[in-house]
Parts: structure tokens; C-alpha cells; sequence
């Protein structure tokens, strides 16, 4: 099928991966406006540093649901400051490329990233992320 | 798997029979209808004879249609043209705030550069009230331009009121009728419009192709100038074969209309009511009755429009929606933020539009459908939680 999305994104859209909430998580990270039509958030589960186990859910457009179903894949048995580092080109990348009127949902799977990362680290202010 | 299209308002497949008119129009019959040999002399002849029948259909006399290259060129020409035309009479325009783009964009346009356009609101049906237009007709106003019928959710103004007022006062009313022509009755006189704008890939016809109706009398300024086809209302080299297979989409149109809409409104409420009762939390956009036949607009809540889209595409069925999700708008669909729709309802909106091809088949396979994948989306959606 000639599509507007290549076949990743088609993928991640028809069966996005560890989708849910977590309960108890170490971190959340939350990015949207419903009114904008987009809407995301990650759970993170993470020991010593490391992202244990990641959830998400998203409503949005196909390629903002494939980004939050991507990074959870992305983060997952990675070092907090890792993750920290991941851009929006390499979001766009693990999508195999997004069409470019659809970049800015890269940039939401990242945001959704730096949110969780965010939200870790306030939670434990002033200590180290973990050991490595 | 067999294609389902349900996007006939975005545009039609050409009718086979539109086809045959204008193929030999390519190819035998190639000649410049301006050239005074037979080759170009027989093309004028299936030029005039295919405006007669066309501005038969609609009410009009054969001199009163400027072919055009579709809706949006007809539409700039109405406005445009009128605006130029009378500009010393007075340069205000009242247009509505549910307009097609084509219309929106070209006020915008003149409002820029010495024009003051009001756009007039319509209610939560998406209906324009005729006394607003009454009550913005200052001495100054010189056109009147208000869609016959809405491309988004369907909704039929109330043109033959607002006719008695433009009249009334004086001034020149237009309508774009791009979605209304072939698809419910279209008289121009009982209308009371003194301009109509048509688009022929909308009734089954060629892409490319269209006309304003210009009643007699009107002071219009050419939109595009060169040579004097049209009578130098409109230059360039008639197309031909887009204006054959116009006109033979017109005549089959007219041909089945009646049983066309009444087929297609039946199968429009079987959808409308299976997706009300099937899926929870999922509103009708639009007029009830007053709307075209073949329209369907629903809000779905929890569930953005294009992931829905995408998600009917995989099955091959084919719909559109008024959500936007682009690098340079998030904004929803302006026929739903003017009927105060929120924008959120708005970017979880999905428009079925039905055409003479729909069988009960396919509406009872989207019906079939839709609940489970409605469920998916749900189940992924952060939103629902809201309802948990």
C-alpha cells in the first residue's frame, strides 16, 4: 500500500508497544493539549538509574500515537541520563522517517522523554541519577 | 478487499459515461473552437451546445454561464470581479464564517487591500440566520456571498430568504453551489441568486473544470484577461472536453436526482443512527434534516479524527476529518470552531460523504467496523481516563 506513512510507523500505529499506565511509577512525563489534538504521557518504572519498564498512551494523529508507542522502546534499559540526551531526529529516526509535515510528532515523543526525565528529577533534587 | 469510498465531497470518481462524451475530444476533435475552419467551428458547437444544456438545468439562460477551470476560480472570479467592478458603488462585502476556503481566503485578500468584509456567524447547526445578513447590509455593501450548501457537515442555508433580502436592498448575492449542484435541486430564479459557483469533479465530472453562473446585468470585471472567449468574460482556450463532460455530468445528475437523494438519505440516517447507537460518546455535527443528503459528521470523543482515518484506511475504507495535525497547524476545522464546537470535539471529528456508487453493503461493513476500532483507540487514549 502506498501510504502517507511508511511501514514503522504504519507498525507502531496498528500495534503500539507496552501501552498502559504503571502504577507507582518513578516517573511520569505528560506533554499535550487536548485542543490541539494531541495528547501523551509515559510511565517509567527505574532502578538504580535505569528505565526498568516504560508505558504510554497516547491520542493524537498516526505518527504522535507511533512516537508514544516508539519511545517506550527507546528509553527502555537505558541510564536516565541516556535517555536525557535523546533528540528529535532520533525519535524520527527509530520511526524511519516521518513525513515532513509530521516532524513536530517527533518532537512530542522527545518532549514526552524530557518530561519524564524532568519529573524524576525533581522528585529527587539534588541526588546523583543513578550508578553506572 | 474492496475499496469502500466515502469521500465524495472531497471529490467523485469521473463517470464512465462522462469519459466516453469526452474522449473524442482529445483526440478527432482537437480544434480551437476560436478557429473558423469546420475542425474548430464543430468544437464551438459542442461548447454552445453543452452551455445550453447546463444552464438549462440550473435555471439560467445559455449567456449567463462563464466556464471556468472549477469552484475555486469561480469563486475568486464572483468576488473578485464584483468587488472590482463596484467599487465605486461601495467596497463592503458580507460573506459567513463557514465559508470554503476559496471563498474565505479571496475576502481575506480584499479585506487587506480597501474592502470591509463581514462575516456573518451561524448557529451550533452550522445555519446562517438570514436576518444577520439583513442586519449587515449597510449602503455600502455591494455583494452578498453565502455558501448554498456546507462541505464540512452539510448543512443547507437558507438561500431563498437571504435571495428576498439581497434583492430587497439591492444587492448582489453569490453562492458557492460546489456542493450542492447534482446533489439537491439547484434553480438559480427560485434561488434568487445572481451568481453561482459550480465544480464539476464534485458531480462525477472531470477535475479541472467548473463555471459561475453570472445572471444578466451584473457588473463583473474579468478575472482573467486575454483573449475574448467567454466572451471576454474569462480568457483562454475553452477546455473542450472538461465542458462535454460538465455538461454530461449535469444531464445524468439531474436524470437520477430524486431517487438519488432519497436513496442516499436513507443510507446517510442508517449511518448516522448505527454510530450513535453503537459507539458511546459520539455527537452529530450539523444540521439534522437540513443537509445534504450525503453528508455524515460526527465528533467521536477521545479518539482524534486522523487516527481514525488512518485506522479505516488500513481497512480500505476511505472518509476524511476535520482534525489537523501539521507542522504548521494544529487548528481544528473552522466550520466546527463557527459552530462552537470545541476544539476538542472538533480534532475528533470524522466526515462520511456518500456518493451513487454507496451500497447498503458498505454502510452496514462500516458500521460493523467502527465500534472495535473506536475501542482501540480508546484503549490507547490518555483521554478516557476522564470517563474511567
Amino acid at each position: 500500500m502506498t501510504g502517507f506513512y511508511n511501514d514503522k510507523v504504519i507498525d507502531h500505529f496498528k500495534d503500539p508497544r507496552n501501552v498502559g499506565v504503571i502504577k507507582n511509577p518513578d516517573a511520569v512525563g505528560y506533554v499535550g493539549e487536548p485542543a490541539w489534538g494531541i495528547d501523551a504521557e509515559l510511565y517509567l518504572k527505574i532502578d538504580n538509574g535505569i528505565i526498568t519498564e516504560a508505558k504510554s498512551k497516547a491520542f493524537g494523529c498516526g505518527a504522535t500515537i507511533a512516537a508514544g508507542s516508539v519511545v517506550t522502546e527507546m528509553v527502555k534499559g537505558k541510564y536516565l541520563d541516556e535517555i536525557a540526551g535523546i533528540t528529535n531526529e532520533d525519535v524520527d529516526r527509530a520511526l524511519g522517517g516521518l513525513p515532513a509535515t509530521k516532524l513536530h510528532c517527533a518532537k512530542l515523543g522527545r518532549d514526552l522523554i524530557q518530561a519524564a526525565v524532568k519529573d524524576y528529577r525533581e522528585q529527587h533534587k539534588g541526588q546523583r541519577d543513578g550508578y553506572r | 478487499m474492496k475499496r469502500i469510498y466515502l469521500d465524495y465531497a472531497a471529490t467523485t470518481p469521473t463517470d464512465p459515461e462522462v469519459v466516453k462524451a469526452m474522449l473524442p475530444y482529445f483526440t478527432d476533435s482537437f480544434g480551437n473552437p476560436s478557429s473558423l475552419y469546420s475542425y474548430g467551428q464543430e468544437n464551438k458547437a459542442a461548447v454552445d451546445e453543452s452551455r445550453e444544456k447546463i444552464a438549462g438545468a440550473i435555471g439560467a439562460h445559455s449567456d449567463e454561464i462563464i466556464f471556468t477551470s472549477g469552484g475555486t476560480e469561480a469563486d475568486n472570479t464572483a468576488l473578485a470581479g464584483v468587488a472590482w467592478a463596484n467599487k465605486d458603488r461601495g467596497r463592503h462585502i458580507i460573506t459567513t464564517t463557514v465559508e470554503h476556503h476559496a471563498i474565505l481566503e479571496t475576502c481575506h485578500f480584499l479585506g487587506k487591500n480597501g474592502f470591509d468584509i463581514t462575516y456573518v456567524p451561524v448557529d451550533k447547526y452550522g445555519m446562517v440566520d438570514p436576518d444577520d445578513i439583513k442586519r449587515s447590509i449597510t449602503p455600502k455593501t455591494v455583494l452578498v456571498s453565502v455558501m448554498q450548501a456546507n462541505n464540512e457537515v452539510g448543512s443547507i442555508q437558507p438561500l431563498e430568504e437571504i435571495g428576498r433580502i439581497a434583492k430587497e436592498a439591492g444587492v448582489y448575492l453569490h453562492t458557492d453551489g460546489v456542493q450542492a449542484v447534482g446533489h439537491i435541486p439547484v434553480d438559480v430564479n427560485s434561488l434568487g441568486v445572481d451568481m453561482l459557483s459550480l465544480s464539476a469533479h464534485k458531480l462525477y465530472g472531470p477535475k479541472g473544470m467548473g463555471l459561475l453562473y453570472v445572471r444578466r446585468g451584473t457588473h463583473i470585471a474579468p478575472y482573467m484577461r486575454g483573449g475574448a472567449q467567454e466572451k471576454g468574460r474569462r480568457a483562454g482556450t475553452e477546455n473542450v472536453a472538461g465542458i462535454v463532460g460538465l455538461a454530461k455530468a449535469v444531464e445524468l445528475a439531474m436524470t437520477d436526482l430524486e431517487n438519488e437523494m432519497r436513496r442516499q438519505t436513507l443510507l446517510r440516517d442508517r449511518l448516522i443512527k448505527g454510530l450513535l447507537d453503537t459507539i458511546e460518546l459520539v455527537q452529530l455535527n450539523g444540521h439534522p434534516t437540513q443537509r445534504l443528503p450525503n453528508n455524515v459528521n460526527v465528533s467521536i470523543d477521545y479518539v482524534e479524527g486522523e487516527s481514525l482515518l488512518l485506522n479505516l484506511d488500513l481497512e480500505d475504507i476511505c472518509v476524511s476529518t476535520g482534525s489537523a495535525c501539521t507542522s504548521t497547524s494544529q487548528e481544528p476545522s473552522h466550520v466546527l470552531l463557527a459552530m462552537r464546537v470545541t476544539p476538542e470535539k472538533a480534532h475528533c471529528s470524522l466526515r462520511f460523504t456518500l456518493g451513487k456508487w454507496t451500497t447498503d453493503a458498505d454502510i452496514a461493513h462500516v458500521l460493523e467496523i467502527m465500534p472495535s476500532m473506536v475501542a482501540r483507540l480508546r484503549s490507547i487514549s490518555p483521554l478516557m481516563k476522564v470517563k474511567n
